[in-house]
C-alpha cells in the first residue's frame, strides 16, 4: 500500500486511507489482488462438496473455473482437530464452530476480516453478522457459513408416534411409551461440549442452581452437570462420535433416542426408517460455523474470493440441503431448488432463539461473578465420565 | 630394462579410480558406506522423530488457546496418574492381557494339530486358512464384527435359535464384561481383537511345536507319563517360547490399536485413542507424548521378561 498506489488506483487509495484511520489490530488485507491459484480449507465433512458424492451437490467446480483458485479440502472430525490443524498451519481457511473460533482468535491463529472486500457481507443474517463467537471488540474474524441446532432423534415406534417433550428421555432412566426401559437404548455425544447439553437440561429442571448460560458454569453448577452425566453413563448404550456409526446403531442396535444432527435424521428418514426428530421444551444446543482465515494464509486473495463465494445464496441453499443445516444468508432459503421452499423450516430455521450456540467455555465469563470452569477441564472431566468415573 | 619398454596403458587417474582404490585399501569404509543409508534412516528419521515427539512430554499446554508452552515441567507426566488417565492405562493393559490369553488358548490346539498331525495337503490348507484374514482390509473385518455382534446381529440371532439367549443375556448383565449389547461391551472388543491378531499367535506357536522332537514325547510315554503329564512337563515348556513370541505380537498390537475401540466397545477410551484424541484433536501434544511413553515402557518390560524365556529363539 505504501509503495504501489498510483493515481490510477484512486478508489483503492481512498479505501486504504479510510482503513488506516481504524486502529490497527493485526495485518488486515486492504485490497484484493489476483488469485494465487489455490486455496486450502479445513472443513467439516460434507461442507465443501464438488459433486463427488452426488453430482447435484457441487459448489466448488464453478468457483474454480471462475476464480482460477483450486480448492483443496482437509476434513476434520471435531472442533479440537480444527484448532490443532490451524495451530500447525499450512491452511488458508477453516469452517470453525463457535467452540473453536474463540480459541483460534485467542491463539492469534486467525486474521481479522476486512468486510469491505466481501461485497455480499450485507446479505448475511443480521443476527449472525456480529455474533460473539467471531466478533471480538467489534473486529470481525470470519464470515458466517451455516448454523443448525442439535436435535433429539427418536424412534417413532418406541415413542408410539408421539414426540418426546423433554430431554429427560436421554438423561434419566425411565420407561418409554413402548413399555421398555430406556436403559441401554440411548446414546450421547462423545465431545466434551456435551456437558453444555446437561447444563441446559439442569437450567430448566433445577432453577435453584442458577445456570444462566450452559457454557458459563460455576464450580457448583459444573459439578451438578457432571453428576447428571455420570448418572446418564449408566443408561447410555454408546457415546457416538461418527455419524454413520450412529445411523447403524439406530438401525441394528435397537437405539431409540439420542442427541443428534439433522444429517443423520434426514439419512434415516430417506431410508424409510421409523425415525423423527424434535427440539424438546428445554431448547437445544447448536452450532454456528464461521469461515475464518489463517494469519499466515499463503493464498489470501483466493481465500477472500472463497469467502465471498461461500455466502452466495445458491451455495448456501445447496449446502443447507446437503448438510441439513440452516443458511447464514436468509435469501438462500428461496434461492435453491435442492433445498426447496420448505427446506429452511425443515432444518430448523425457526429455532434460532431456542438454540444455545456452541462456545468455548472460558474462566472469565459474563453471567457468573465468581468465574466459570474453563474448557480444558471440560475435556479431562468428560474423558473421565466416558471411562465411568 | 625399464617398464616403459612394455607398452602398457598408464593407469587412469580419475576420481572414481582413486575412490575405488581407497575402498580397497580400507575395508571398513565400504561397510560404513553401505550401512549409512539404513543407519541414517533408523537413527534420524525413525528414532529421531520418535524422540522429538516423546521429548514433548516435558512441555505443557496453555489451557485456553491450546498452544504449547515450551518450558520443562513434570506436570504433564504426573497427569498420567490422575484417576481418569490411570484408568485408561489399566484398561488398555487389561484388554491386551485378556486378548493375549484368549489368543494363546485358541491358537495352541490349532497350531498343535497343524504341527503334529496335518499332512502336506492339510498343512497347505492350514496356512491358507490362517493367512486369509490378513489379506482383507482391517476396517472391513472390524465393521463385519460390528454387524455380527450387534443386538440384532448374527451372534444374538444364533443364540436365540439355539435357545441360548438366556445365557447371552446373563453374560451381558455381568458387571465389567457385560453391556447393552455385545458390540458395546468389553467382551465384543476382546473378541474382535482376538480375531484380528490370532494369526500372529498361531504361526510362532506352530513353529515352536514343530521343533519339539517326537522322540521326547515317545520317551515320556515309555517312562510312564500320561498324556496330561507329558503335555505339562514336556510339550508346554518346549513350546512356551513360541507362545511368548506370539504374545509379544498380540499384546503390542492390542496396546497400540485405536480403531477397534472407536467402533466396538464401551466408549471408554483406550491408550491409542487417548493419544489420538490428545494430539490429533485436542492439540495437547505434551500429554499425548506422555501417554505414548507408557506402551514403550510396558513393552520394554514385557520384552525383558520374554527374553528370559528364550522367546526370541523361536521367531
Amino acid at each position: 500500500m505504501r509503495t504501489h498506489t498510483r493515481f490510477l488506483q484512486l478508489p483503492a487509495l481512498v479505501a486504504c486511507a479510510s482503513l488506516t484511520m481504524q486502529p490497527l489490530v493485526a495485518a488486515e488485507l486492504k485490497e484484493l489482488g489476483k488469485g494465487e491459484g489455490q486455496v486450502d480449507i479445513v472443513a467439516w465433512a460434507g461442507y465443501i462438496e464438488r459433486g463427488e458424492t452426488d453430482k447435484a451437490y457441487d459448489w466448488v467446480t464453478d468457483f474454480e473455473t471462475k476464480s482460477g483458485c483450486k480448492v483443496n479440502v482437509k476434513t476434520a472430525g471435531t472442533s479440537d482437530e480444527m484448532v490443532a490443524l490451524m495451530n500447525e498451519g499450512g491452511f488458508d481457511l477453516v469452517t470453525a464452530s463457535g467452540d473453536a473460533s474463540l480459541r483460534l482468535i485467542a491463539g492469534k491463529k486467525v486474521a481479522p476480516i476486512n468486510t469491505k472486500l466481501i461485497p455480499s457481507w450485507g446479505s448475511v443474517d443480521d443476527r449472525l453478522q456480529s455474533a460473539p463467537w467471531h466478533t471480538v471488540n467489534g473486529v470481525h474474524y470470519g464470515v458466517p457459513y451455516q448454523w443448525g441446532s442439535n436435535v433429539l432423534m427418536y424412534n417413532t415406534e418406541a415413542f408410539k408416534g408421539e414426540a418426546p417433550k423433554s430431554w429427560n428421555v436421554v438423561f434419566e432412566e425411565q420407561t418409554l411409551p413402548d413399555g421398555k426401559s430406556n436403559k441401554g437404548r440411548i446414546q450421547a455425544f462423545d465431545g466434551p461440549i456435551y456437558i453444555a447439553d446437561a447444563a441446559l437440561y439442569l437450567m430448566a429442571h433445577k432453577p435453584e442452581l442458577g445456570i444462566k448460560d450452559p457454557y458459563e458454569l460455576t464450580e457448583a453448577q459444573y459439578k451438578a452437570a457432571l453428576d447428571l452425566l455420570r448418572q446418564q453413563r449408566k443408561i447410555v448404550q454408546r457415546y457416538w462420535h461418527d455419524a454413520m456409526i450412529q445411523v447403524d446403531d439406530f438401525t441394528n442396535e435397537g437405539v431409540v433416542a439420542s442427541s443428534s444432527w439433522p444429517f443423520q435424521v434426514n439419512l434415516l428418514v430417506s431410508q424409510k426408517k421409523p425415525i423423527a426428530s424434535t427440539i424438546p421444551a428445554e431448547g437445544a444446543t447448536g452450532w454456528a460455523d464461521t469461515t475464518m482465515m489463517h494469519v499466515d494464509a499463503a493464498h489470501p486473495n483466493c481465500a477472500y474470493m472463497w469467502m465471498e463465494h461461500s455466502i452466495a445464496p445458491k451455495v448456501q441453499g445447496d449446502l443447507a440441503a446437503w448438510f441439513g443445516s440452516v443458511p447464514a444468508v436468509p435469501a438462500a432459503c428461496k434461492g435453491s431448488d435442492l433445498l426447496g421452499a420448505e427446506g429452511c423450516a425443515t432444518n430448523g430455521a425457526g429455532n434460532f432463539e431456542k438454540t444455545h450456540f456452541w462456545r468455548t467455555p472460558v474462566a472469565k465469563c459474563a453471567t457468573q461473578a465468581e468465574g466459570c470452569v474453563p474448557y480444558y477441564r471440560w475435556v479431562s472431566d468428560y474423558i473421565a465420565v466416558l471411562g465411568g468415573r | 630394462m625399464s617398464l616403459a619398454t612394455f607398452d602398457l596403458p598408464s593407469p587412469r587417474e580419475g576420481a572414481l579410480r582413486r575412490f575405488s582404490d581407497l575402498l580397497l585399501r580400507r575395508g571398513h569404509l565400504i561397510v560404513l558406506l553401505l550401512l549409512a543409508p539404513p543407519l541414517i534412516w533408523l537413527g534420524l528419521v525413525y528414532l529421531g522423530s520418535l524422540f522429538v515427539f516423546l521429548g514433548q512430554s516435558i512441555f505443557s499446554i496453555d489451557e485456553f488457546s491450546g498452544t504449547i508452552v515450551r518450558e520443562p515441567t513434570t506436570a504433564t507426566l504426573l497427569e498420567l496418574f490422575r484417576p481418569a488417565n490411570f484408568d485408561i492405562l489399566m484398561r488398555t493393559v487389561g484388554i491386551a492381557t485378556a486378548v493375549t490369553l484368549l489368543c494363546a488358548v485358541i491358537a495352541f490346539p490349532i497350531a498343535y494339530y497343524a504341527a503334529r498331525y496335518a499332512g502336506p495337503r492339510a498343512k497347505a490348507a492350514f496356512y491358507l486358512a490362517v493367512m486369509m484374514p490378513l489379506w482383507s482390509s482391517y476396517l472391513v473385518k472390524v465393521y463385519g464384527w460390528k454387524l455380527l455382534l450387534a443386538k440384532e446381529g448374527a451372534i444374538s440371532w444364533f443364540a436365540g435359535r439355539l435357545g441360548l439367549d438366556g445365557a447371552l443375556d446373563a453374560w451381558l448383565s455381568l458387571p465389567l464384561v457385560g453391556g447393552p449389547s455385545l458390540s458395546v461391551s468389553y467382551t465384543g472388543m476382546v473378541l474382535t481383537f482376538t480375531y484380528l491378531w490370532l494369526p500372529f499367535m498361531i504361526l510362532p506357536v506352530q513353529a515352536a511345536l514343530e521343533r519339539v522332537p517326537a522322540s521326547l514325547i515317545e520317551a515320556a510315554g515309555d517312562l510312564g507319563a500320561g498324556p496330561g503329564y507329558t503335555f505339562r512337563s514336556v510339550i508346554l515348556p518346549l513350546a512356551m517360547p513360541g507362545v511368548v513370541a506370539g504374545a509379544v505380537f498380540t499384546f503390542s498390537l492390542t496396546l497400540g490399536d485405536y480403531i477397534v475401540p472407536q467402533i466396538i466397545g464401551t466408549s471408554a477410551l483406550v491408550l491409542g485413542q487417548a493419544v489420538y484424541t490428545l494430539q490429533g484433536t485436542a492439540g495437547n501434544i505434551p500429554l499425548a507424548a506422555a501417554f505414548s511413553l507408557v506402551p514403550i515402557l510396558v513393552m520394554a518390560l514385557f520384552l525383558t521378561l520374554a527374553k528370559r524365556t528364550g522367546a526370541f529363539d523361536a521367531m
